[in-house]
């Protein structure tokens, strides 16, 4: 896959905010990184750690303070503004839902590094916009107002838009924000396809991680002003992501690729049963701060029956008492 | 189906074009007015004279009026995203009548007064200059401060504030001054159409074609323009370039017109509105037109009521303009569905 020219590379970069006296706020680098053509990229990392920044940068919407960035070969602050629209193109988490549009409109206004000084449509403009549209599925709302628009239809409607202009990389700052989890897992198959099938290079930064580790083809994990790259497997097993989001409270389970609430452990509890009954009755024991083990402890439950009719046995000091609700068991536990 | 609606739009105008022309103090059948326009030499000397001195060009600056304010209007709406904003929101209305009210106001002088009563109020090439300079100087300010400023809105919000430090200039430059004067001053932002003619027909002719015509060309930047700033930086477009065209060109038609006609209010921002309502389109390659049409139709309109048909009184175009324009404020603020977020 990855194979020749990359179609991305950035060297030594620097990246942050001038200002006139003071000299400017570094966020992040120097960072060197490569991307190539039919890759969907996760920038992954915790809030304000400059992830908007590195992509605003890179999609030349604000200059950089040291290194360069190449697309195709050529220096992107060496190209002109229409120039570098027809390489990349952008969804950002700017609201658009003003000004009279129409769907289709807006899709069609993809195109504008494309057409001449009037904007009129050739046929070849119509032909792209069409595909765009198929690709994203579209086509249902494209008579409609931007503000009668979800937010997953119109995040697919501004990737869509991105489609038409036509570039080899699109960059999406946040594509996953403010949308509920089957758009998100909609959006992120998507993009994977989009990035496989029409060979784009596909830059995300994302909040979503099991989706990312999921989707992504290289993860760029950003933290403290660096990013580490890697395939999102190889960033689980050598510890990275428990370094980048490392806080007070929050476990990265390596086993299964989630974040956990650490709970505070005040008891142990033997829980004797199993199957699903016994892995929900866990969860709860867990979030009031049991520590389940398989040894003998001062306190013994037992997990029976079916889990529509289930059975919870607490004893202690020879005493047993029955449950048919999980609630109860809690209520006398704590 | 817009072919439909520029047609009927067309025939609205020249109806009330006709309408116009032939109603006022003077009531001139419309059918001696065709006969005046198209074979003078057989038609009555008297109202000849009324229509080519008087109505023809009242008529004729109605329509570059209506033309100008209309598209003025959009270009700032589009600019700013707001769909509050008309041309007078640069200020450059209000440098336009500081420009006045200096040559009205500064007391005494003894040229600017007899300037002002042997030529009248609005036909002064010294007013106009006066306004034209008030409006240039003042664009100038707003271009040179808004060249260093990255974000739309904070331009915005500077050029609310220098039209406020203007007009405060303007009270009390009033507040100082004789009252006769300041009753000048008055009734000339009260606005007129009447008293544009000959040569001054022709500068401001040529003012408002070239305005449309920079305004028509920068249709495409305006499409772009309505994603925001970020997404039309994305697709290629230099905003700050993209904003000294469009505040460049509203400039020239917003001080051209407050020069010769004084401030004329809401047809600026009104027509815009309905133009969007009405073609349902935020294409700018087909809203600059139709904002040309439906202001030329409002602008006669306004003015046909203004001259109270059968009386002898005339009201001030700015009154009517007003009248006309703010229930359409109005329902655009309460939100037609269609009109909702713009």
């Amino acid at each position: 896959m990855e194979k020749g020219q990359p179609l991305l590379q950035i060297n030594d970069l620097v990246v942050g905010y001038r200002n006139g006296k003071s000299g400017g706020r570094q966020v992040a680098g120097p960072l060197s990184l490569s991307m190539h053509a039919g890759q969907l990229i996760c920038l992954l990392g915790p809030n304000g750690c400059g992830k908007s920044t590195l992509l605003r940068s890179v999609a030349g919407l604000q200059p950089v303070l040291q290194g360069t960035i190449e697309i195709e070969g050529e220096r992107l602050d060496k190209l002109s503004p229409p120039h570098i629209a027809k390489k990349i193109s952008l969804v950002l988490t700017d609201n658009v839902r003003s000004g009279n549009l129409d769907v289709h409109a807006l899709i069609a206004l993809g195109r504008y590094p494309h057409t001449g000084w009037l904007g009129m449509l050739t046929q070849k403009d119509r032909e792209i916009i069409a595909l765009a549209i198929e690709r994203t599925a579209t086509a249902p709302f494209l008579s409609r107002k931007l503000d009668s628009l979800s937010d997953g239809e119109c995040q697919k409607v501004m990737l869509a838009r991105a489609l038409a202009q036509d570039t080899p990389l699109i960059i999406l700052d946040e594509p996953t924000a403010h949308l509920d989890l089957p758009s998100r897992i909609q959006l992120m198959r998507l993009l994977h396809q989009l990035a496989k099938e029409m060979n784009k290079a596909i830059l995300i930064s994302t909040h979503e991680l099991d989706l990312a580790l999921q989707a992504a083809d290289q993860i760029w994990l950003m933290s403290e002003g660096r990013v580490t790259t890697g395939l999102p497997e190889e960033l689980v097993l050598n510890g990275a992501f428990q370094h980048a989001f490392d806080k007070d409270g929050i476990l990265f389970d390596t086993a299964t690729g989630t974040f956990k609430l650490q709970h505070t452990i005040h008891h142990k509890i033997m829980l004797v049963g199993d199957g699903t009954l016994a892995f929900w009755t866990k969860r709860a024991l867990l979030r009031h701060g049991y520590l389940v083990t398989d040894e003998p402890t001062g306190l013994l439950i037992t997990v029976t029956g079916l889990p529509e009719h289930p059975q919870w046995v607490i004893s202690k000091n020879n005493s047993h008492i029955s449950y048919t609700q999980l609630a109860d068991v809690l209520a006398a536990l704590l | 189906m817009n072919k439909i609606k520029v047609s009927v739009l067309l025939v609205l105008i020249v109806i009330a074009f006709l309408l116009d022309v032939a109603l006022g103090a003077v009531h001139i059948p419309v059918k001696a007015v065709l006969q005046t326009l198209f074979s003078p030499a057989a038609a009555d000397d008297t109202w000849l004279y009324i229509i080519e001195k008087i109505r023809l060009p009242k008529a004729c600056t109605a329509v570059l009026v209506g033309c100008g304010l209309s598209v003025s209007g959009l270009q700032m709406q589009t600019l700013f995203r707001n769909p509050l904003a008309g041309p007078s929101v640069l200020g450059i209305t209000a440098g336009a009548s500081l420009g006045v009210a200096l040559v009205m106001l500064s007391a005494g002088t003894v040229t600017s007064l007899y300037t002002i009563q042997e030529l009248g109020i609005s036909g002064s090439w010294l007013i106009i200059i006066a306004s034209s300079l008030g409006a240039a100087l003042t664009m100038i300010l707003i271009v040179a401060i808004s060249s260093s400023l990255k974000d739309n809105v904070i331009v915005l919000i500077v050029g609310v504030m220098i039209a406020n430090i203007t007009f405060s200039l303007v009270s009390i430059w009033q507040y100082f001054s004789a009252p006769e004067l300041i009753k000048d001053y008055l009734i000339w932002t009260f606005g007129s159409l009447g008293g544009v003619t000959g040569e001054q027909l022709i500068i401001l002719a040529v003012v408002v074609t070239t305005g449309t015509l920079i305004s028509f060309f920068s249709s495409k930047l305006m499409d772009a323009l309505l994603l925001g700033d970020n997404y039309a930086r994305s697709m290629g477009l230099t905003v700050k370039r993209a904003r000294l065209l469009i505040i460049g060109s509203t400039s020239l038609l917003a001080g051209g017109i407050t020069a010769f006609c004084g401030p004329i209010g809401f047809i600026g921002i009104a027509v815009p509105h309905l133009a969007r309502a009405l073609f349902n389109t935020s294409n700018h390659r087909v809203l600059i037109p139709a904002c040309c049409l439906i202001g030329t139709v409002l602008m006669l309109v306004c003015d046909l009521v203004a001259q109270l048909p059968g009386s002898q009184t005339v009201l001030p175009i700015n009154v009517i303009t007003a009248l006309v324009g703010s229930p359409v404020v109005i329902w655009i603020i309460v939100g037609r569905n269609k009109l909702r977020g713009f």
